[in-house]
């Protein structure tokens, strides 16, 4: 069947079989491999991409589901050299190690900043608790996104505030 | 690698087109909502259908509302639609209690309430939650729609009253003055499914229960129900004893089987537990919502 997905913004127009699993169709028919195929059972997240606004365990989802609409990938973050506040935070509160996990820990992240940008660390370990990290013990992830909600905070002081930064970033 | 095999894809538009397309492709095609089951299901070739119709379209039928008291739910609504509903929060708090607890964040982003019924599962956390508060569930067919009290709609693991061609399209819940209603589970981690779990809805009247409805999940219960317990309740002083005693009759009298969540007797012990614990905390609320 045909299908037209838009990714990151691009329409991309493909024939695939009804049976292609999302993932797939991202990794191997457009080569977008930020996003990684981990468990292929809904049970690591290391696959989350957003289908419209909605994060999902894109190993879960057909291709043809997406026929007409909007996919955001993790390649989608960066904008303009700039990288995202939740990249900056894995970056600056080293949130990975091996990184296989953190495409989806980060599209997780992002949604969750959108919808509540001054999350408290409960909220962000609830949000991510779909998603398994077997390198960081999640304690720095959850900082990395603590860090990005203050820099949010503080680039755009017309949010709602999130926590002080103090160099080390939010404990 | 995981993945399902060869199947045809067709996407539905409104209820009466899905009605259209399940009449045309018969008893092998399935319908396809959030997929958060059939997929893996189709990945072990555990399902096998030959076309998919997916109803992720109609929107006409993913709704979280109340009207007259009553609480109407589509059957595409998201588990996290029922979760970021206020009013089922205030009114039908199980709902909340059990949301919490199923699945995970973005897995509830997707998989459906009418999915997770459908799919009879007997570990279904919902299919309890919605036997404790004696719902109705609204099938529709080419001859129209009927309703089935949830108590009715689970035939056994995996199969339900829904025939091929119908689709069931809502869950109601009927108000229940005086009531309160919560939901108690165990798992083995974040997440998972229950290795057993409980919901209770009472209405009480001073101190008397005037109706008690209590829901299993996971403990080989028929119809998702613990219908001996509700007897010893229903116009019953609303006393801890008696609270007690309904859970050692739910315990009882469901039939829970050792795997590898746990042994049998591990499991017979939380039913009884967890529905005294959801007993309790359903009675708590009841009396906040009379003050
Ligand atoms: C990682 C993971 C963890 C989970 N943990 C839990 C848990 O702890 N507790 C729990 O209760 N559940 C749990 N689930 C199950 C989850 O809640 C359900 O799988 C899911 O929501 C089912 O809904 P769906 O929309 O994905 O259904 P689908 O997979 O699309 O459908 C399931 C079945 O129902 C049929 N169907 C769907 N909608 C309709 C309809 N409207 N009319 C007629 N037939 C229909 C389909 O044909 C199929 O047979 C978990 C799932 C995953 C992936
Ligand atoms: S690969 Fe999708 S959840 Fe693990
Ligand atoms: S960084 Fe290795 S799995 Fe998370």
């Amino acid at each position: 069947m045909r299908i037209t997905v838009i990714v990151n913004g691009a329409s991309h127009t493909r024939e695939v079989e009804p049976r292609l699993l999302l993932i797939h169709f991202l990794r191997d028919d457009l080569g977008l491999t930020g996003s990684h195929w981990g468990c292929d059972t809904s049970n690591c997240g290391a696959c989350v991409v957003w289908l419209d606004e909605t994060p999902v365990k894109s190993c879960t989802v057909l291709a043809a589901m997406a026929d007409g609409h909007r996919v955001r990938t993790v390649e989608d973050l960066e904008r303009g050299g700039v990288l995202d506040p939740v990249q900056q935070g894995f970056t600056e509160c080293h949130g990975l190690q091996c990184g296989f996990c953190t495409p989806g820990m980060m599209m997780t992240a992002r949604a969750l900043l959108d919808r509540n940008p001054n999350p408290t660390a409960a909220q962000v370990r609830e949000a991510l608790s779909g998603q398994i990290c077997r390198c960081t013990g999640y304690e720095n992830i959850v900082r990395s996104v603590l860090w990005a909600s203050a820099r949010q905070a503080e680039a755009d002081p017309a949010r709602p505030g999130g926590p002080a930064l103090d160099g080390r970033g939010p404990a | 690698m995981q993945v399902p095999a060869q199947v045809e894809y067709e996407r539905a538009v409104s209820v009466g087109h899905a009605l259209t397309l399940l009449a045309r492709y018969g008893p092998r095609a399935a319908v396809l909502a959030g997929g958060h089951s059939l997929i893996p299901m189709m990945k072990l070739r555990l399902a096998q259908p030959e076309t998919l119709i997916d109803i992720n379209a109609l929107s006409e039928l993913r709704y979280v509302e109340v009207a007259d008291g009553e609480l109407r739910v589509g059957a595409l609504a998201r588990h996290a639609d029922l979760l970021e509903s206020a009013v089922v929060g205030e009114r039908f708090a199980i709902l909340h209690d059990a949301e919490q607890v199923i699945a995970d964040p973005v897995v509830r982003n997707w998989g459906t309430v009418g999915g997770s019924l459908c799919q009879s599962d007997p570990s279904e956390d919902l299919s309890a939650a919605f036997a404790a508060l004696k719902a109705t569930l609204v099938i529709t067919g080419p001859d129209g729609t009927r309703t089935v009290p949830a108590r009715r709609f689970h035939t056994g693991p995996y199969e339900t009253v829904v025939a091929p061609g119908e689709l069931l399209t809502e869950i109601r819940v009927p108000a229940s003055p005086g009531g309160g209603s919560a939901y108690a589970k165990v798992c083995r981690r974040a997440g998972d499914w229950p290795l057993a779990a409980a919901g209770a809805m009472l209405a009480v009247d001073g101190g008397t229960i005037v109706e008690a409805g209590i829901g299993l999940t996971a403990v080989g219960s028929r119809h998702f129900c613990a219908s001996e317990a509700e007897e010893h309740l229903s116009g019953a002083p609303a006393t801890p004893e008696r609270l007690a005693e309904a859970g050692r009759i739910a315990a009882q009298h469901c039939r829970p089987v050792s795997d590898q969540r746990g042994p049998a007797s591990y499991k017979r012990h939380l039913a009884g537990e967890l529905t005294v614990r959801a007993l309790r905390r359903a009675l708590l609320r009841a009396r906040a919502g009379e003050r």
